[in-house]
């Protein structure tokens, strides 16, 4: 039985049973990649997407339950999406694995809190696990996203005192 | 092993080669090790390509002018590409802009990590053992364009300069991009020892040009990771795994698995019981759907509590040790009397998974002999080596297309190469070239072993009229890591003690009595980003701040004169730089304290200042001001984004890391038991790097042991009791 599924502005026909996760149609149907397995029990976030512009754990969202919900994945924002560009100047990314995720729940938060709160922004990015701890620079990508200045709470620019090391011991 | 055998004198092994292999191929504990390191990366490269490019095994470049600098480290998050091609692209002048990177193919001798020996990624080496190999390979390769643009414009070799990507020749106002000239330089008999620049002169490396490679692809879902190949006619695999260490099949009944639309074969392998499927979801379904009758009469079936106790026993001498013998890691001193201890304490630290954001995972292709493993390879000679052993062909004939990976932390490296030879036993079993990916649940990365050791560490020390130490005994026993690997089984394990041994603190310290005892549990070990660290800085950091207070003197004061007292000048400066931004000895903002560690790993030392309080009981970081000394600098980003991320992963554990083991049983299984560090509870780290023009040393693991003394220590400022064992939150 075919289910039909409204995925980055494209209906498209899948083939798998209406009880199968979104995140194995996705990967294992439509080779779209982008969203990754991390846990399986909505626990982490690497898999997260947009259902009608909310986020979702699709590792743990039957397709039967998606009904016309629009979704939109790490695919469907195209690649030139300001939170993507924030990513990439920051150099947020580390194994990477988990960034998908990340930067589809910061697109989410940035769609309903332009200017968000510190707070609001640890909140919203809780349910994403990086375990490579990119957190800080996740916090700077998406101030800057937001056009908002980097507090006094964000790392200064690299700095190089005057006093030189002194030789290493062989 | 005959036909192998065979293969190899058809392929001009010597005879000494050849009963090197045979000992390797039978699991002896020969060849890693022992076998001179030119030796062994000949028989064990045997069958990979001799084939490299006009600019050799590390350079490639494209007549579009697109530089590639093929890595042979795994990037596993650490940033290592990066520095890696600015080293080439640096010799080379290349223009940064252009310059990409790719994973190196598997080839024991050419890609061999001088610190191993064979190919691998760990300990963090890769910038420091690549430091003058890619730069002489970027050197050799400018060498051959500046002579073929000599030669083309007849101009003296002297006179034509190379800058961004941009061959010239000032005087006739000739130039080209290297582009242009790669037919021409490819040409050019190329150099093996090509004079390097003077660090002086540097324009790329150790300045903020060095970044990443991999952000755009890895922040637009386009990088690739194993979990994501797919490939015509290919299967997805899940094994179901015995319930305890060391279970073994009897038997299974597949008869629910076979109807589960999509599954395609179920077969026994060594490790378990293999399901294969047409898709992943098929797999899980029917691997949940099987019922095994599994052999635990030989398992582990000890709880973590029992494990603990015994430990406690054993360092304390009331339980025997039997067979098991004390090593000594540092002793000085005649042992004198013992006087009135002014610090008698133990610490208990936890199993730890690794539990990498993407779990285990591996793509197998065999076809008789014939085998190809594309996977996030840690260590492609060991894979290679294990591979080997099950298709019955060489390890350098094995195949190894290695991907990014979904983090690490060491856990893609073992001597039994654990979740790759699954793949390769399944893969077998089907046989024809069909290519085979193993994944595994986020239960199964969990709950597989290969765990950082549970560690217990007793200290008795008695002091000076300074209240410095006088003499320092320290017992530490944990199971040894490097215990029946190929490299033998050393009589002292270093990765167990690494950082207490060397330790400036006992160099200061007359009297020194410090031994480690390795008792045999089944539960898989390994290291675990920043080994013996872990726990040592721990250790020897909590202690120092404990008796810093005992003494009445300032802890950072106190750090000072122990550095000064050993010598260790580096410490000496990565504390006082730290300190300095910290603002230590002025107050701390309103509602926090300060809490300040130091600790030497992979040659590189790190000083951190913490800024922590404590929310319902659990310690909240803050600030860390955070200072490294890593020799010569040169991806200084990446260097800043380690210390951040080593920071987080140190923290986790702390707070909340633990495997638990219920008669022998696994009980965490998923992120909801096994809690890790999520954004609200990561600190902002702040990095100043020393200047330096040593050698580059690590950067992927010193950042990471650094966080749990400081908060620790930054609890006793509070007033707060000592901390004898990690995690904090013990609930």
């Amino acid at each position: 039985m075919a289910t039909t599924l409204q995925i980055n502005g494209k209906s498209v026909q899948v083939k798998a049973a209406p009880e199968t996760p979104l995140l194995w149609v996705l990967r294992d149907e439509l080779a779209m990649t982008g969203s990754k397995y991390g846990c399986g029990v909505g626990q982490c976030g690497a898999c997260t997407v947009l259902a009608d512009g909310q986020p979702i754990r699709s590792c743990s969202t039957p397709i039967s339950v998606l009904g016309t919900a629009k979704i939109t994945t790490i695919e469907g924002l195209g690649g030139d999406h300001p939170v993507q560009q924030a990513w990439i100047r920051h150099d947020v990314p580390q194994c990477g694995y988990c960034q998908s995720g990340q930067i589809m729940s910061a697109v989410v938060l940035l769609a309903q809190k332009p200017k968000p709160t510190d707070e609001e922004i640890s909140s919203a990015m809780d349910g994403n696990i990086c375990r490579c701890g990119t957190y800080q620079r996740i916090r700077a990508a998406i101030k800057d996203a937001a056009g908002l200045p980097q507090v006094a709470s964000s790392p200064p620019p690299l700095k190089t005192p005057s006093v030189p090391a002194p030789a290493a011991k062989i | 092993m005959t036909k192998i055998l065979d293969r190899m004198a058809a392929e001009g092994a010597t005879r000494r080669e050849t009963l090197t292999v045979a000992a390797t191929l039978v699991g002896g504990a020969l060849v890693v090790g022992c076998s001179p390191a030119n030796v062994m990366g000949d028989i064990l490269s045997l069958g990979a390509t001799k084939d490299f490019g006009p600019f050799g095994p590390f350079i490639k470049v494209e007549p579009n002018g697109w530089v590639t600098v093929i890595c042979k480290h795994i990037e596993v998050g650490q940033g290592n590409h990066a520095g890696l091609a600015a080293l080439a692209a640096e010799e080379l002048d290349a223009d940064w802009a252009k310059v990409k990177t790719e994973h190196a193919a598997a080839n024991a001798k050419v890609y061999a990590n001088s610190a191993m020996g064979v190919q691998g990624t760990g300990g963090s080496s890769a910038i420091s053992n690549s430091w003058l190999q890619l730069r002489t390979a970027g050197a050799a390769a400018r060498a051959m364009f500046v002579q073929a643009a000599a030669t083309k414009w007849n101009a003296p070799v002297g006179e034509v300069t190379v800058q961004n990507g941009v061959v010239a020749h000032a005087k006739s106002g000739k130039q080209a991009g290297l582009g242009d000239l790669v037919a021409d330089a490819a040409k050019v008999p190329p150099t093996t020892t090509p004079t390097l620049k003077d660090p002086k002169t540097f324009t790329l490396i150790g300045t903020d040009r060095v970044r990443r490679k991999d952000s755009v692809a890895k922040s637009t879902g386009t990088a690739l990771y194993t979990q994501d190949v797919q490939l015509p006619n290919m299967l997805t695999a899940m094994v179901a795994h015995a319930p305890k260490f060391g279970g073994k099949v009897v038997s299974f009944d597949d008869k629910a698995t076979r109807q589960v639309p999509g599954v395609v074969e179920v077969f026994q392998i060594p490790s378990g019981v293999a399901v294969v499927a047409e898709s992943t979801w098929a797999a899980r379904q029917g691997r949940d759907a099987l019922k095994v009758n599994w052999d635990l009469s030989k398992t582990e079936s000890r709880s973590t509590d029992q494990l603990a106790q015994w430990y406690r026993d054993l360092a304390a001498g009331k339980a025997a040790a039997g067979d098991l013998k004390w090593a000594a890691f540092e002793a000085r001193g005649a042992p004198s009397a013992p006087g009135a201890a002014a610090l008698e304490t133990t610490y208990d630290f936890p199993y730890l998974a690794h539990a990498t954001m993407e779990p285990m995972n591996c793509v197998a292709i065999v076809n008789g002999a014939s085998c190809k493993l594309i996977s996030a390879s840690q260590s492609p000679t060991l894979d290679q080596l294990n591979a080997a052993k099950i298709v019955g062909n060489l390890p350098g004939n094995i195949e190894v297309q290695t991907l990014f990976a979904g983090g690490s932390f060491g856990r893609r490296t073992n001597f039994q190469s654990d979740y790759a030879a699954e793949a390769v036993h399944i893969a077998k079993t089907v046989g024809h070239g069909r290519p085979v990916k193993l994944v595994w649940t986020r239960e199964d990365d969990m709950r597989a072993g290969y765990y950082r050791p549970m560690v217990h560490h007793a200290l008795r020390i008695t002091t000076d009229k300074d209240g410095f130490p006088a003499s320092w005994r320290q017992r530490v026993v944990t199971q040894s890591i490097m215990k029946g690997s190929p490299m033998g089984t050393p009589k002292l394990d270093s990765t167990s003690v690494e950082g207490a041994m060397g330790s400036p603190y006992l160099k200061a310290t007359p009297v020194v009595d410090a031994q480690v005892l390795s008792p045999d549990v089944g539960v898989p070990v390994l290291w675990w980003r920043s080994v013996g660290a872990t726990h040592t800085a721990f250790v020897m950091e909590h202690t120092i701040d404990q008796l810093a207070r005992k003494a009445g003197r300032d802890p950072v004061d106190y750090r000072r004169a122990l550095y000064a007292k050993a010598g260790a000048n580096r410490h000496l400066a990565v504390l006082n730089l730290a300190a300095q931004n910290a603002g230590w000895g002025r107050p701390p903002p309103a509602g926090w304290t300060r809490g300040a560690a130091v600790h030497e790993s992979f040659g590189s030392v790190v000083a951190q200042i913490a800024e922590v309080k404590l929310e319902n009981g659990v310690p909240k970081v803050g600030r860390v001001v955070t200072a490294i000394d890593c020799g010569t600098p040169i991806a200084r980003d990446q260097i800043a984004a380690q210390m951040e991320g080593g920071t987080c992963l140190g923290l986790a554990a702390a707070l909340y890391g633990k495997m638990t083991l219920k008669d022998g049983a696994v009980q965490e299984g998923n992120f909801d038991s096994y809690r890790v560090l999520r954004n609200s509870e990561a600190p902002t780290v702040e990095t100043y790097i020393v200047p330096s023009s040593n050698p580059p040393s690590g950067v992927g693991e010193p950042g990471t042991p650094v966080i749990a003394p400081a908060v620790a220590n930054a609890l006793l400022a509070m007033g707060q009791p000592p901390t004898t064992s990690l995690p904090f939150v013990k609930t």
